[in-house]
Parts: structure tokens; sequence; C-alpha cells
């Protein structure tokens, strides 16, 4: 007869199995493999037909760095990098310790500037091709009402990404923001009355309380923006398309149309490569922030 | 007074921020309104001359309606899988114990880092050679697959704080771990199940990268790529695109004044405060 506790083993034995491999399965075939066949696909000429045969080695990621625009895409996502880190993160935490306080109506403006958060890239980004519009939108009222003939800052290379910059601060301080009320709210009353007490007045509270026992959400808040300046895509699209000449591409669009829509499956990979490997670089940073997750349960 | 004096400015600037989100959003709700020639003149101000069309005319077109149900479909589709299979995923990891376990767990955390433009090509390659482009399947099992690690993060972090003593109980009394699960986990789960759905619909409802990649087929489209198709056809025609900008703007930020606190939570670690 089979014992209790037997049966017992083998229900834990088929729950790991049952309940893991849906799972493991889909992430498997469709995350982890396919960044290997990227790495695999880079060293290939091949247009996804058939099978990689033209083994061409690092010709893809040579071509790649001699290119002018996917250089100029690589300094744009670190123009964005740098715009999000060193404005955006500092602007959003001073508005957080600014409404986190007994301020009236700080519910009102943390769902104000929360807002363009939830709207969709797409969206966000064609709103603001509207209000760049030289004949059309706000930017040509207020250029009217001076009576100035108003620029197109979209098609101005010199222009068009700092009117993305403006834009991708227009839609992310929010969340960041919101990250940092979250965190100010789990700092114990007690310490900050302590504060108090002794005659630490707002400043040197936000500096010598507040900010040091924020660091962990402060990291929390770089990993996202900087995951997130790499991934861009969605608000590039309808505002220039990466134009004008090619000046405005994140690398993601750049993957886009001179790997995707041209079906060039071992180039487009090749700079798959390169955004993975600027990832690893920043998740190695960050592990000990990531993997560390017993003590808390957040991340 | 001095603090009244600071109260001041800082309300100055508050309010400044606050028109700086609100404008461009009013604007476009507007601008939905005017005509051509009158977006021209009058940017800013109430539309003189409503013109109702712009949003008539898209209410009764087919396409419109079908976009939003094409991308209905590909967001209940992948929330209804990445909830389940996470849940799965992160229970097995919350009690089970077994020697591959932590190892497991940062397998899925490793997805988690890498976008998945990284992969886009190979895994367009993939969703082909498996025959499902031209189906819904083309943009949802991608969304499962990188939908999984946050959520797991997210219900594993729950489950861990449920009360030890309920599961001991349960497993005395000869409940199995599946059962366990069902008459459980899942019911004493509503904010972390909230949540996770409440990010898995939004992210794949906006998501546009991914359906671009995947569809071809115009019938399949999900609504960004409708909008910029409308986009195309109406190029400086700012009314008609306002009016469309506009219609899909309204129910999101319905929804999320519905479900904001567990919009919240998600993004800052899955903390939900009842």
């Amino acid at each position: 007869m089979r014992s209790a506790k037997f049966d017992a083993l083998l229900s834990r034995y088929y729950t790991i199995i049952i309940f893991l491999i849906p799972a493991l399965t889909i992430f498997t075939l469709f995350v982890v493999l396919p960044i290997g066949e990227a790495a695999y696909y880079s060293f290939f000429r091949w247009n996804g037909y058939g099978a990689p045969e033209k083994f061409v080695g690092l010709k893809n990621y040579e071509f790649l760095f001699k290119n002018r625009v996917f250089i100029m895409s690589l300094k744009n996502n670190f123009y964005i990098i740098a715009i999000s880190l060193f404005v955006q993160l500092p602007f959003a935490l001073l508005i957080a310790l600014m409404i986190s306080d007994k301020l009236r109506g700080a519910a009102f403006f943390r769902t104000v500037f929360f807002l363009p958060f939830i709207l969709a890239e797409i969206v966000t980004a064609l709103i603001w091709a509207y209000i760049y519009d030289g004949n059309y939108g706000l930017v040509a009222a207020i250029w009217g009402f001076f009576g100035a003939e108003a620029p197109f800052v979209l098609g101005d290379k010199d222009w068009a990404l700092v009117a993305i910059l403006i834009v991708i601060f227009w839609k992310f301080f929010g969340i960041h923001m919101m990250i940092y009320i979250a965190g100010l709210q789990a700092i114990s009353k007690e310490v900050l009355e302590a504060a108090k007490v002794d005659g630490a007045g707002p400043i040197t509270t936000a500096f010598r309380i507040k900010i040091p026992m924020l660091i962990p959400t402060i990291k929390l808040s770089v990993f996202l923006s900087l995951l997130g300046s790499l991934q861009l895509f969605d608000i590039i699209m309808p505002l220039t398309g990466g134009g004008p000449s090619n000046v405005t591409h994140s690398m993601v669009s750049y993957l886009y149309y001179f790997g995707v829509m041209r079906m060039k499956v071992g180039f487009g990979s090749a700079v798959g490569v390169v955004i993975f490997l600027i990832c690893l670089f920043i998740a190695i940073g960050y592990q000990r922030t990531l993997m560390r997750d017993d003590n808390e349960n957040k991340f | 007074m001095k603090t009244n004096f600071r109260t001041y400015y800082l309300y100055l600037l508050l309010f400044f921020l606050a028109g700086v989100i609100i404008i461009p959003l009013y604007v476009s709700v507007m601008g939905g309104f005017k005509h051509t020639g009158e977006l021209r003149t009058n940017s800013l101000g109430l539309p003189i001359d409503w013109k109702v069309e712009n949003y008539t005319s898209l209410l009764i077109n087919s396409d419109f309606w079908l976009f939003l149900w094409n991308s209905t479909v590909y967001a209940v589709g992948t929330t209804f899988f990445v909830v389940l299979f996470a849940s799965m995923t992160a229970f097995v990891f919350a009690h089970v114990k077994f020697a591959a376990n932590k190892f497991l767990y940062n397998y899925f955390l490793l997805g988690l880092m890498f976008p998945f433009a990284t992969a886009i090509l190979p895994l367009f390659l993939r969703v082909r050679d498996f025959g499902l482009l031209g189906t819904s399947w083309a943009v949802i099992i991608p969304q499962i697959a990188f939908g999984l690690g946050f959520s797991i993060i997210l219900f594993r972090g729950f489950f861990r704080q449920m009360p030890k003593e309920i599961f001991e109980a349960a497993v005395c009394d000869g409940c199995s771990y599946t059962q366990f699960y069902f008459r459980f986990t899942l019911p004493l789960s509503t904010p972390i199940l909230a949540t996770v759905s409440v990010i898995t619909l939004t992210g794949s409802w906006n998501n546009y990268l991914l359906p671009l990649i995947m569809i071809n087929d115009e019938s399949l489209y999900s609504w960004p790529m409708g909008i910029m198709v409308f986009r195309g056809e109406y190029f400086t025609d700012w009314g008609k695109i306002l009016a469309y900008v506009s219609l899909t703007l309204v129910p999101a930020v319905v929804f999320f004044f519905a479900l904001q606190k567990y919009i919240v939570a998600g993004l800052t670690g899955g903390a939900v405060k009842e």
C-alpha cells in the first residue's frame, strides 16, 4: 500500500511539472531562444528564408559601427538616458517631495501629473505632433501671438531631438514621481517626528533623511528609466519616424527601419545583440539590487 | 511671512506644471471638433463652429470598431494566460520546496532585463515557422512570454506574504497542491490578481511595435496600428486625427481613474495597500 507520505511526494512532483511547464515552455521558446538565435544569426547575411548559409563573421557589426545613422541612434539613446537620469528623475523627486507633505490639493496634482503615463505612447506622440505642427498647433499659436513665423521643430535637424525629449519628459516624469511618493509614504512617521523635534527644517529633512531612505526606490526608478529609454520606439514613429535625414532614430527604430522592413535578419539581429549587450551591462550593474529579493518582497 | 511666500511660489509652479500637462490634452479633444481652417486660426479656444462629424464619422466607421475589437482580443487573451501561467509558476516558487526552485526563478527574472526588441527578428521567424502568422496568436503568445517575468515576481511576493498556517493546515487535511491553489491561493489573492491584470491589459492595449511586426493582414490590425494608418491617410487633416486620438483617450482616462490604485501598485513593486 502506498503511504500518505509517498502520495504527498508524488503530488508535489506532479504540481511542479504541471504548474511550471506552460510558463517555462513559452518563456524558453519565445524569450530565451530568440535571444540566443539573434546572437547566432548576427554572423550571417540572411533574409529569413531557408537556412542561414552565408556566413559573414563580424561583417554585420563592422558595418554597423561604421554606419553614421546607427552611431547617431546610439548617441540619441544616450542623450535620452542622460536627460532622463539627470534632469527628469531629480525633477520628479523634487515634485514628489513637494506634494507628499500635507499640501492642500496634493491628490489633485498627483493625479494630473500621472495622467500622461497612462496614455498610449502612440497617442502621446500624435498629440505632440499636432502641437509641434508649425501650421496648426500650439507652437504655431504661440509664435503667431508674437507675430512670428512658427518653426517646424520636428523637421529641423537641430531641434527635432529636443522636441522628442520634451515629449518623453512630459509623458514619464509622473510615473517616477509616483514611485517616489510611494517610497516616501513608506518612511516611518516616528523618524520624521524625531527629526522635527531635533529642529530639522524641510530641506535638512529631505537631504538627511528622506533622500537617503529613498535610495532603493531611486534605484528602481533608475532601472526602469534605463530600460525604458533603450526600448524607445513608439514615441519616435509618429513624431519624426527617425527623420529628418535620419537624425532622430533610436536603436530600436533603426532596427525596425533597416533590419525588419528590409528583412535583413542577420544585420537586424546584430543591432539586437548590441542593445542586448548594453542591457546586460546595465543588468550586471544592477544585479545586487535586482537579485537580492529575500529580505524584501519588492524588487 | 516667509512660509506663505514659499507656498505661493510652490503653487505657482504646481499649477504651471498642471497646465503643461492638461493643455495639450484639452487642445486635442477640442481640436477634434474643429475645421482645418479653424485649427489654423483658433487652436486654443473653444470651437466656434462645432464640427461633430469628425467624431460621428469615426463612430460609424467599421474599421475603427474592428481595430478596437482586435486590440481587445489581444489584451484579454494575453491577460488571461499571463495571470494563469504566472500565478501557477509563482505558486510553485512560493510554496513548493525543490532543488531548482531558486535557479528557475532567476531564469525568469533574467528575461525581465531584456526588451523584446533585442530578439524581434528571431521572434518573428519563430512565430512564422509555427504557422501563427495571420492569427491573433502571433501577437498574444509573444506578449504572454514577455509578460511572465514581471508577473511572476509580483505573484511570488504576494503568495509568500500569505500566512503559512493556512497552507500547513490545508496540507494536513489532505489537500493537494492543486486543490490548495484553486481553493485558497487564488480566492485570497484578488488584489494582486487585479494588479497583474491591469498592468498586462494596459501593456497589451498600448503595444505598438509587436503587432506592427507580426500583423500584415489589415483585418487583424490593433488600434495603434489603425491610428497610424489613419494618420497616413489624413496627413494634415488634424481635426479628423485628433478626433480619433480623443476617442481612444477618453476610455483610457476613465479606466485609469477606476483602477488607479492597481496601476500604481504594480509599478511600485506590488505593494498593494488595502
